[in-house]
């Protein structure tokens, strides 16, 4: 086979050949790719050395001997304040505060999506537009007169509390992705369905909710990862006993006393993010729609 | 007459589908080739290896004498014209037409010049400082058709530009087209699945089914002298009438269940054999009212009024057939009339082979 | 009556996002202007001061600081995050091997929590154990990334962690705007032979600029409300060289027990979200109302 192309008459398939482009290309995403996988990957290492390794040792380099001392320290015995029980009963709380808080704050989004979208009465819009208004409105803003708001009825510092906050604060954009997708269903649906008699409720139970399982699994996600994440309001409003993982993990690292456990510290960053990692690897895609549902305004 | 364009054992594959297979395609200079079939045939598949947009698996493309095969779509004397015609919609129309010209750095007074040039051609002068959403169909097809024309292409190729219109915008943009071909004299290529657009617009029509041209030849031929049972009930529309009967060599007539119909005046092409199975064609504006020795007496089942025409349905051995009449004709449900099937101008097929005989 | 009473269903359901708009949204931003003109301190009193909480917050050094770091992180985290985002979506749009491997590597700091990046980030860029030791371990003596220690340069940490987490989000959104430009528009452009970079820059990004303006604006709203991010990477420091107008209120409504200054610089806060918000709606709605009607 000749080697020079200028001698080949052009046959059939063009020949390909790696350009300079293409190898510059990969080069650079691999390099961006090291550059956002790095941190992880220190966290790992972190937390499976030992802290004569961690002192002495190169931040970026494989533990020389695997330690996994950090570990069942950060989950049990770490100090969060002074309780020194690990970040086990944060995670019990995280629980505690996401699941109530997910159901009641996807809820009601799409029963406020489903209602703006077929049932618009005048000045519901006004509303909404004033809701979505409050989403961009930074919490410090209102930490304090929804304190005020929740003593006054006597759920300040309480489980329940902190469950109203989240969907107080989830309302808008769940509202506004539920929203938008029951604007996109044929609209021939719901004309059916109320000639067939259907009223309000009756349709949202048997109509909407079975067609709403895509977007449901998107505000699931948002919400999970959202909430879980969650720290600021986690530490005003969820009450001493109910204090998120977040909350738990900053309480074990910021130590202005004794020795700074740094494989512990990272052990028990690795902890916190498990959940939220394990919802955006499983959902993938969901969670990328997600975002995208997010942003594209009605 | 020498070739602008030669497609040469063409063959494509997606996958494991073989979407083109051997293929051979002469386009002669300034002819205009409709490239006509449904969708899935290839014809858009074909335009994109010429374009050089797909990269072809087996054979040559050649335009203007020059081995295009392995080229980029930017070195093959080619311009383009889109379904969605593609102009850049941040753009004016005079920064649309400039805009290839410019990224090669050519001079501002020759750009200054091909774009004047372009804009009288296609009257687009006072056109220049819109953008693409500010223009009517008509106009943006021929700003995407000056874009080609800027840049000095030999080739044209259209790619379904009309199938998003209306019907009445369609017969005007089709009018500019075959204008645009009479006045540039540009070879084109165009790919359709309209049969009417085929029909008015080519010099000559390559029908495609399933990656094989299945006739290649001027729109009169085509019509009038299907090549095979594909082609025949693909053009005409209202579309061919077809009757399965059995050949009679010995009387030289077709055999029914109850009729005979004498093939006295038809040219064969391929002598049959007795007995075969034959497949009649007859379009509708090839039976006539005459009550002669020939015709046969036929009950009105249905009517459809089109205005200049009127096309009314019968039934001969069962099979519904349709008659095309003067849009004046003033028949009922029920009628009894008599007809006569014009032989001379039919199409017969072999039924296994579906080819023409 | 009978329009109240119509539609009921629907206004009973929507009640709940009635009165929070209105209680929530509105009602906490009057109660604390009100209280904003009070010299509250450990508890909400209607002791009228006029402006002099205003007066002091502008006289505060602390304050002065923590405006001007909210200017640089928003500049920077802006760019950083539009620039990087977009320049990824680009990456990935480029038909490369692997492009959901890359997607996931890209974006899973977005679903980390803001403290879990803080103290991440904290910890690489620590001084003594962090990036910098490894360059020296490695041979490189001159190598300084000590950011955190550094009052001037602490700020400038904030905004790289900061970018980390979101420049993924910024990529999906334009990705998404990508993924939406019609085949047809690079046909035309392969056929013209307009190159690659040219066609991103001067074709395509014109056409998504819509998502650019929703980026910019999604942006925009996270920039204001940053807290959790800066408390776990600097708690405020070196001394209060990272702090912060979030940071500012909540230190007055918990730690300092000021809570007529912590009202007054939330009510700043919040006219300074209104200032960036209000054009961007006035341009979206004129917009839509000119190609609605064109």
């Amino acid at each position: 086979m000749s080697v020079s192309s200028i001698s080949i008459e052009p046959n059939g398939s063009k020949p390909k050949h790696l350009t300079i482009g293409r190898i510059g290309l990969y080069c650079f995403i691999l390099m961006c790719a090291l550059f956002f996988l790095m941190p992880l990957y220190v966290m790992i290492v972190t937390s499976l050395k030992d802290m004569d390794e961690i002192r002495s040792g190169n931040l970026l380099y494989i533990p020389k001997t695997l330690s996994f001392y950090a570990w069942p320290k950060a989950w049990s015995e770490a100090c969060t304040g002074f309780v020194c029980e690990g970040l086990k009963p944060g995670l019990i709380n995280s629980i505690k505060i996401t699941v109530p808080s997910v159901i009641v704050s996807v809820s009601l989004g799409a029963l406020n999506g489903y209602a703006l979208a077929f049932w618009r009465f005048k000045g519901a819009y006004l509303f909404f537009g004033l809701c979505l208004f409050g989403a961009f409105i930074p919490y410090q803003v209102m930490v304090y007169p929804l304190l005020k708001i929740e003593s006054a009825i006597g759920i300040y510092s309480s489980l329940p509390g902190i469950i109203l906050v989240h969907t107080i604060f989830g309302m808008p954009i769940l509202t506004l992705i539920f929203r938008n997708f029951y604007a996109s269903l044929p609209i021939d649906l719901f004309k059916a369905a109320r000639i067939d008699g259907g009223n309000f409720l009756k349709i949202f139970f048997y109509v909407i909710i079975p067609m709403s399982t895509p977007i449901t699994i998107v505000a699931v996600i948002l919400q999970v990862t959202g909430i879980w994440n969650d720290f600021l309001l986690g530490l005003v409003f969820a009450g001493r006993d109910n204090q998120p993982m977040t909350v738990q993990l900053n309480n074990i690292v910021q130590v202005d006393f004794g020795v700074a456990e740094y494989n512990v510290d990272m052990a028990a960053t690795i902890l916190t993010s498990m959940i939220p990692l394990a919802v955006y690897f499983i959902s993938g895609r969901w969670f990328v729609r997600g975002i995208a549902a997010g942003a594209i305004k009605g | 007459m020498k070739n602008s364009v030669e497609v040469k054992k063409l063959a494509f594959n997606y996958g494991k589908l073989e979407i083109l297979k051997n293929l051979d395609l002469n386009i002669q200079d300034g002819e205009f080739m409709v490239l006509l079939g449904p969708s899935g045939c290839g014809k858009t598949t074909l335009l994109n290896c010429i374009a050089g947009l797909l990269d072809l698996n087996e054979g040559q493309i050649w335009i203007e004498n020059d081995n295009v095969t392995w080229k980029e779509p930017k070195d093959r004397h080619i311009g383009m014209v889109f379904q969605s015609y593609a102009l850049y919609p941040s753009m004016t129309v005079e920064k649309n037409l400039s805009f290839g010209l410019r990224m090669m750095n050519v001079s501002k007074s020759i750009i200054q010049e091909k774009i004047k040039k372009a804009s009288e051609l296609l009257q687009i002068g006072d056109l220049l400082h819109r953008k693409p959403s500010q223009l009517s169909g008509g106009q943006r097809q021929r700003v995407a058709i000056g874009r080609a024309l800027v840049r000095d292409a030999k080739v044209f190729l259209f790619d379904e530009p009309l199938s998003n219109l209306d019907a009445k915008l369609r017969a005007e943009l089709r009018y500019e087209i075959k204008k645009l071909h009479r006045d540039l004299g540009n070879t084109m290529i165009y790919v359709t699945h309209d049969q009417i657009e085929a029909m008015t617009l080519a010099d000559r029509i390559a029908v495609m089914k399933n990656g094989v041209i299945q006739q290649l030849d001027s729109p009169k031929q085509i019509y009038n002298k299907p090549a095979n049972l594909f082609v025949a009930d693909f053009i005409g529309s209202p579309g061919m009438n077809f009757f399965n009967g059995k050949y009679n060599k010995e009387e030289n007539s077709l055999s029914f269940h109850n009729s005979n119909i004498s093939l006295e005046n038809y040219e064969f092409e391929n002598q049959p054999e007795d007995t075969n199975s034959i497949v009649l064609g007859i379009r509708p504006e090839d039976i006539h009212l005459n009550k002669s020795a020939n015709s046969k007496e036929f009950k009105i089942e249905l009517i459809e009024p089109m205005g200049a025409d009127t096309l009314i349905w019968l039934s001969f051995e069962n099979v519904p057939f349709s008659v095309r009449l003067e849009g004046s004709s003033d028949y009922k449900l029920g009628d009894l009339i008599h007809l006569e099937f014009n032989i001379k101008r039919a199409s017969l097929f072999d039924k296994k082979s579906e080819k023409r005989i | 009556m009978q329009s109240l009473t119509k539609n009921l269903a629907s206004k009973i359901a929507l009640l709940p996002m009635i009165i929070i708009s209105l209680t929530v949204f509105v009602g906490c931003i009057i109660y604390s202007f009100v209280y904003s003109l009070t010299g509250s301190k450990l508890i909400p009193a209607l002791n009228y001061v006029g402006f002099k909480q205003y007066e002091m917050l502008f006289k505060s050094r602390k304050w002065d600081v923590a405006v001007e770091n909210i200017f640089i992180y928003g500049f920077v985290f802006t760019i950083g995050c539009l620039v990087i985002g977009f320049l990824l979506a680009v990456l990935i749009d480029q038909k490369i091997r692997g492009e959901s491997l890359f997607r996931t590597i890209f974006l899973y700091p977005y679903a980390m929590s803001f403290v879990v990046t803080g103290l991440v980030w904290k910890w690489v860029l620590n001084p003594t154990f962090g990036f910098e030791h490894s360059m020296h371990l490695w041979g490189f003596d001159w190598f300084k990334l000590d950011w955190l220690v550094n009052r001037e340069l602490a700020i400038y940490a904030v905004c790289i962690a900061a970018v980390w987490q979101g420049a993924g989000f910024v990529m999906v959104l334009m990705l998404a705007g990508l993924r939406g430009i019609d085949d047809d528009i690079w046909k035309s452009l392969s056929i013209e032979g307009i190159p690659k970079w040219k066609s991103y820059l001067f074709v395509i990004l014109p056409m998504i600029r819509p998502m650019v303006v929703t980026s910019i604006v999604l942006i925009a709203a996270g920039v204001v409300k940053v807290y959790d991010l800066i408390l776990a990477l600097t708690s405020g420091g070196p001394g209060f060289a990272t702090t912060t107008p979030a940071m500012y209120v909540m230190e007055n409504f918990f730690s300092r027990a000021n809570l007529g200054q912590a009202f007054a610089a939330s009510i700043i806060m919040f006219i300074s979200v209104v200032c960036i918000l209000a054009p961007w709606a006035y341009y979206e709605f004129y917009y839509r109302n000119k190609e609605a009607k064109a």
